[in-house]
């Protein structure tokens, strides 16, 4: 059966889609599926860097466009911790004319026999990068920031992924600030629902865990003590068909919650 | 909890709610003309108007966004049609 293909997009820069993937193509693979995640954000490559894989590369996604290399699976780099892990870095020094749609096609076709997926890292904006990044791809995830911007440009996407033919994207709501919501002062996850109106894959709280773990260029979801990583963990389980119950956006109620908790006897 | 203005996010929602009216409403080609053919046919039944000069907009201000149809009838229809 040929593997699934998705592509991680939201518009705006910054959201955290490049985290995104190395989270759920590493969480992925410790469910022993084999995954492969391809950086198409040609000239500004950066997945590398975030899974730790920067020192490997040899051959990128040009070089197979371009059949420099001699196949898609000399430009490959092993993950080194996951052996079912494997990263298509982007060029750095090419633009994103370098590749179009239909050789996108080509070599997600080839990979599509082999892995059971393939995440597409988009980079931002609605140019040519996201066409290429889209091309393939028959299911997509949007990811989003709980800020007007981020929604806005969320939304905006929704509607070209339609005009590409795809219909239920599902949405990861990022770096949500639970003690920011409950003041009131954050938009929580039933506003954008209710603004988005597409189906919540996920909701990753503001994690300092994920600078950290960048830092190391090893993704969070490995780490068992990160809540962000936790957040990542269940992602997974959900688009392995899993129902997994939200993690409470309210988080515990504050001292003055509690305080009318006990008034109430409850 | 003593704050006198309302919450931000009532703000972001807000905000974002009518950005985004106007967003979709440009950016989904052909969204007002159908709409646009959907009234006409709909009032059509009820009264007889002047198609050529039906004008529809959609506007926005601060804080509201509307839907405003200018629709000259020529005559009312004595029986839905």
């Amino acid at each position: 059966m040929a593997g699934r293909v998705i592509v991680v997009t939201s518009g705006k820069g910054g959201v955290g889609k490049t985290t995104t993937v190395a989270n759920i193509g590493t969480g992925l693979a410790l469910r022993h599926k084999k995954v492969v995640m391809i950086d198409a954000d040609i000239g500004l490559r950066n997945l590398d860097v975030v899974m730790g894989l920067e020192n490997r590369i040899i051959y990128d996604l040009v070089d197979v466009a371009e059949k420099t290399c001699r196949s898609v699976h000399k430009a490959l780099i092993k993950d080194k911790r996951l052996s079912n892990l494997f990263l298509l870095p982007a060029a750095q020094t090419r633009n994103k004319d370098a590749i179009s749609p239909e050789q996108m096609v080509a070599i997600v076709d080839e990979l599509k026999e082999e892995f059971d997926y393939i995440l597409v890292d988009c980079p931002a904006g609605i140019e040519r990068g996201f066409d290429n990044a889209v091309a393939a791809a028959t299911e997509a995830i949007v990811v989003t920031t709980p800020e007007v911007s981020a929604v806005r440009d969320a939304d905006r996407i929704i509607g070209l992924l339609q005009d590409k033919e795809i219909y239920d994207p599902v949405l990861i709501l990022n770096r949500l600030r639970p003690d920011m919501v409950r003041k009131g002062d954050m938009m929580d996850v039933d506003d954008i629902n209710d603004i988005l109106a597409i189906k919540l894959l996920g909701i990753v709280p503001d994690d300092e865990e994920i600078i950290i773990s960048t830092n190391k260029g090893e993704p969070a979801v490995l780490n068992n003590h990160s809540k962000a990583g936790e957040a990542f963990r269940n992602i997974v389980r959900r688009m392995e068909g899993e129902e997994v119950p939200f993690m409470s956006v309210n988080g515990e109620p504050g001292l003055f919650g509690r305080f009318l908790k006990l008034l109430n006897g409850k | 909890m003593f704050r006198d203005e309302t919450p931000s996010k009532n703000q972001a929602v807000e905000r974002l709610r009518l950005i985004l009216v106007h967003d979709r409403a440009k950016v989904s080609t052909g969204l007002l003309e159908q709409l646009r053919g959907e009234i006409i046919n709909a009032i059509s039944k009820y009264v007889e108007i002047e198609e050529e000069n039906i004008e529809i907009e959609l506007n926005a201000t601060e804080s509201k966004a509307e839907l405003v149809a200018n629709i000259p009838v020529v005559k009312v229809r004595r029986a839905v049609e």
